[in-house]
């Protein structure tokens, strides 16, 4: 039996808060996920900003909702998609052909490819590593340099891959000021010794408690913030990052050895995101994709029958995500009651 | 040793490996509020000496942070103490607190180093 | 645990196999005539490649440009005039010398593809000033870049490694790469501009270890107008004394560069640094020899030390030369093309030479 109410291509969690909406709509829904397990880049992350909520327990939640109206295809990935007639969709992945009447794009983003900035020596120096590959440490409760020394420095960069004209992204990727001051107040409870820098252009604290969580990690948790670009990153002698920025409200330049150095990595579009906005000609100018009109219709395109949700758009947050997902399906429940 | 008319320059770059934080962490831990302070400059902006001189409560604040005493003594001495920059601070710190504690912590450093 | 990876190596950049026109540089032929003497004959004894060292030739302006003494329009004309040379000798792949030439032919010719009208102009100026053409190279690469392409062939004609002959371990080497090689351009450099492996492949295949040290992007402190005005030179030789104190914990054998601006500067400012702050960078006081691409290979195809021109350097190379096992003359080092004694130059106070 291939054919369903919906098709969602990302089994992330918009994905998932959509599968659960339509699920109870009583719409046989289908997820198609590439990875080996559905929750998207939650399942690589540990606690969320700005509350500390743990990924792990909102992904069991969110799977806990999914009724029995939906199914989910695992390590799938999408070959080609068809628009086989003005009601009919068709997904084709390496295993099978799936049809529906409506399709939901949840494709999501992927990090930044950090070696593309090549200055801060990412992909040759084990001791540059990115927000994600932190993360992974804070998860597993060790925070150690490759060569198994406890830091006693840390640098943040944010913007890495983000407002950056030189890897051809203006946008900002919204996430990262805040996941670095989650982050650095994670690893000084679990290195109550570590001094702290995160290098900043602009700090854009622009959620519900995330001025105050920022607040909270200078007072309680010292983490200096210097407004100021890193220009490069090299090897010291002993392994060591030593970093160049200007601090700019000194107008003086600075120089700092450190043993670990965080690249802040953005978001760009995913590979599947990029081929639908390609296939479908509704890329915007980063290969996200368009939506129909950004006020009042949001999750749908201007093909009929085809809708977005998450970060497939554009970088958004979880919380924002979850939202859009649920926007989605309310979207899709008009389309297919009108149909 | 040989003067060719030009010599080998210290450079202005902040070196953070071996400049000594330790009156900024003092100052952290006895002025609390301190450790918000966003650089924003509201202070300086609304501050009564610094209209008529160079005298910069801002510009203090970096030198400190940065561990730069030379100018800083004489610097400070210029401040009249009279509280406006609190007033308008709005990241709340204690910037009067602030400026008495540097005078102190300076004061107590020229002397140990003496 | 492997704590550096290898330097980043995705740029390729085609450079041309052979028929080569050669473009001396004005700082090399002067200071170190041998490195160019030793590449032609590299080129042609070695390698067997027809290479064409004009007599007719002269300065790219590159220096006078970037004092901004040289004006853009002269520049290109004067440059257009050595490709007219090009042309009129029957080549099409043009070989600098010189790395800030190098730079400055790909600014023109970059002009000239994203400007179209400044081509049509220098091509009219030149008509105008001596009734010649020219065409556009096929090809454009840097003799440290044609080096580099046949650094695996010459190295089975090579009499020596850069192994330290006493212990057996590769000997420890700092490349220096000219920052107009890449950095103005990325796209014509041999690994781009970050990481550019032109010199450290050369390292790397004759047996060497490359020392990645913090200021290893850093500038050599020439800087043109830094060093032509004595009030800045100060300015420029800061510049070199940063890199050098970033190296010294590396103990480097020796540096190796592709721009004859930074060979000189990496090379006299030792001395300058050695006679006015007292320090050396090295365990006997003779300074970190610098040798360039073409002064290098030669010297491990087994070229005769003097005939390479190495006693033109400030910092001596013997020290270099021993540790490789590497035979020379000593009575030698200061005799003419007819063997007779030259008067040595001076010593100097500090650095030991």
């Amino acid at each position: 039996m291939n054919h369903f109410d919906v098709i969602i291509i990302g089994g992330g969690p918009a994905g998932m808060q959509a599968a659960i909406r339509l699920g109870n709509f009583n719409y046989k829904t289908l997820i198609i996920e590439k990875e080996k397990s559905i929750g998207g880049k939650l399942t690589q992350w540990d606690k969320l900003f700005p509350d500390f909520y743990s990924a792990e327990e909102l992904l069991q939640n969110l799977t806990r909702q999914l009724n029995e109206n939906v199914s989910i295809l695992t390590e799938q990935e999408v070959k080609d998609i068809e628009n086989t007639s003005e009601n009919e969709w068709t997904v084709k992945t390496a295993d099978g052909q799936y049809s529906s009447k409506a399709l939901l794009i949840a494709s999501g983003y992927d990090f930044f490819n950090a070696k593309r900035k090549e200055e801060f020596g990412y992909g040759i120096y084990p001791n540059v590593i990115t927000s994600v590959e932190l993360e992974a440490m804070i998860k597993n409760g060790k925070i150690t340099t490759l060569d198994g020394r406890i830091p006693q420095k840390i640098a943040y960069l944010q913007c890495v891959g983000s407002r950056d004209e030189k890897v051809g992204n203006h946008y900002c990727s919204i996430n990262c000021c805040i996941c670095a001051v989650k982050q650095s107040i994670e690893v000084k409870e679990l290195l109550p010794d570590v001094e702290q820098y995160c290098f900043y252009m602009d700090l854009r604290m622009a959620g519900q408690h995330y001025e105050e969580l920022y607040r909270t990690s200078q007072e309680k948790y010292h983490v200096q913030f210097i407004r100021g670009r890193i220009s490069e990153a090299a090897s010291t002698f002993d392994n060591r990052i030593q970093i160049k920025a200007e601090n700019t409200l000194l107008s003086t330049p600075l120089k700092l050895t450190v043993d670990l150095f965080v690249l802040m990595v953005g978001m760009e579009a995913s590979e599947t995101t990029r081929f639908i906005s390609q296939k479908f000609n509704i890329s915007n100018e980063y290969g996200f994709l368009q939506s129909k009109q950004r006020y009042c219709s949001d999750n749908e395109t201007e093909i009929k029958g085809l809708f977005l949700a998450g970060t497939c758009k554009r970088p958004m947050t979880i919380p924002k995500s979850l939202k859009d997902g649920d926007a989605a399906a309310n979207a899709i429940f008009d389309y297919l009651k009108n149909r | 040793m040989k003067d060719f008319g030009y010599s080998i320059s210290k450079g202005r770059t902040l070196n953070y490996d071996n400049s000594d934080f330790s009156l900024k962490k003092t100052l952290e831990h006895d002025v609390v509020s301190y450790c918000r302070c966003i650089g924003c400059g509201a202070c300086a902006s609304t501050c009564s000496a610094a209209k008529f001189t160079d005298f910069s409560i801002f510009k203090c604040n970096m030198l400190f942070r940065n561990a730069k005493y030379d100018e800083l003594e004489q610097e400070l001495s210029k401040c009249m103490l009279c509280g406006k920059c609190t007033l308008v601070c709005p990241r709340g710190v204690n910037t009067r607190g602030m400026i008495l504690e540097m005078r102190n912590l300076i004061e107590k450093n020229k002397n140990n180093n003496e | 645990m492997e704590l550096k990876k290898r330097f980043w190596n995705e740029y390729q950049k085609e450079i041309a196999d052979d028929h080569y026109f050669y473009a001396r540089s004005c700082i090399r032929q002067s200071f170190n005539p041998g490195a160019e003497a030793m590449f032609l004959n590299i080129m042609k004894d070695n390698l067997h490649k027809d290479i064409i060292d004009e007599a007719n030739q002269h300065t790219c302006t590159g220096i006078g440009y970037h004092t901004d003494i040289v004006p853009f329009y002269t520049t290109a004309t004067i440059m257009a005039r050595l490709f007219s040379l090009m042309t009129e000798a029957g080549y099409k792949n043009y070989v600098p010398s010189c790395v800030t030439s190098f730079g400055l032919y790909v600014e023109v010719l970059e002009t000239w593809k994203h400007d179209p009208e400044t081509l049509e102009k220098t091509r009219e100026y030149l008509y105008k000033a001596c009734k010649r053409e020219f065409e556009l190279p096929e090809n454009i690469a840097h003799s440290s870049d044609i080096i580099y392409k046949f650094r695996n062939e010459l190295k089975k004609q090579m009499k020596y490694q850069l192994i330290n002959k006493h212990t057996g371990q590769p000997l420890r080497g700092v490349e220096h790469v000219g920052c107009h090689y890449a950095k103005v351009f990325p796209a014509f450099g041999e690994g781009g501009a970050e990481f550019p492996y032109v010199l450290a492949g050369l390292i790397e295949s004759w047996g060497g270890e490359v020392i990645d040290y913090p200021e290893r992007r850093h500038c050599c402190g020439f800087g043109f107008r830094n060093y032509l005005v004595l009030t800045n030179r100060s300015y420029s030789v800061s510049n070199t004394y940063k890199k050098l104190e970033s190296m010294e914990p590396y103990q480097p054998d020796f540096i190796l560069t592709n721009c004859p601006g930074c060979n000189m500067f990496l090379d006299r400012w030792q001395y300058t640094i050695a006679e006015t702050q007292h320090k050396t960078y090295d365990a006997e006081g003779k300074g970190i020899p610098v040798l360039s691409h073409e002064e290098l290979a030669a010297l491990l195809l087994g070229y005769d030390p003097w005939k390479i021109g190495l006693q033109m350097h400030q910092v001596q190379c013997e020290s270099l030369m021993d540790k490789i096992g590497i035979a020379y003359n000593p009575d030698e080092k200061y005799a003419d093309i007819n063997g007779n004694q030259l008067t040595p130059p001076d010593k100097p106070d500090f650095l030991k030479i």
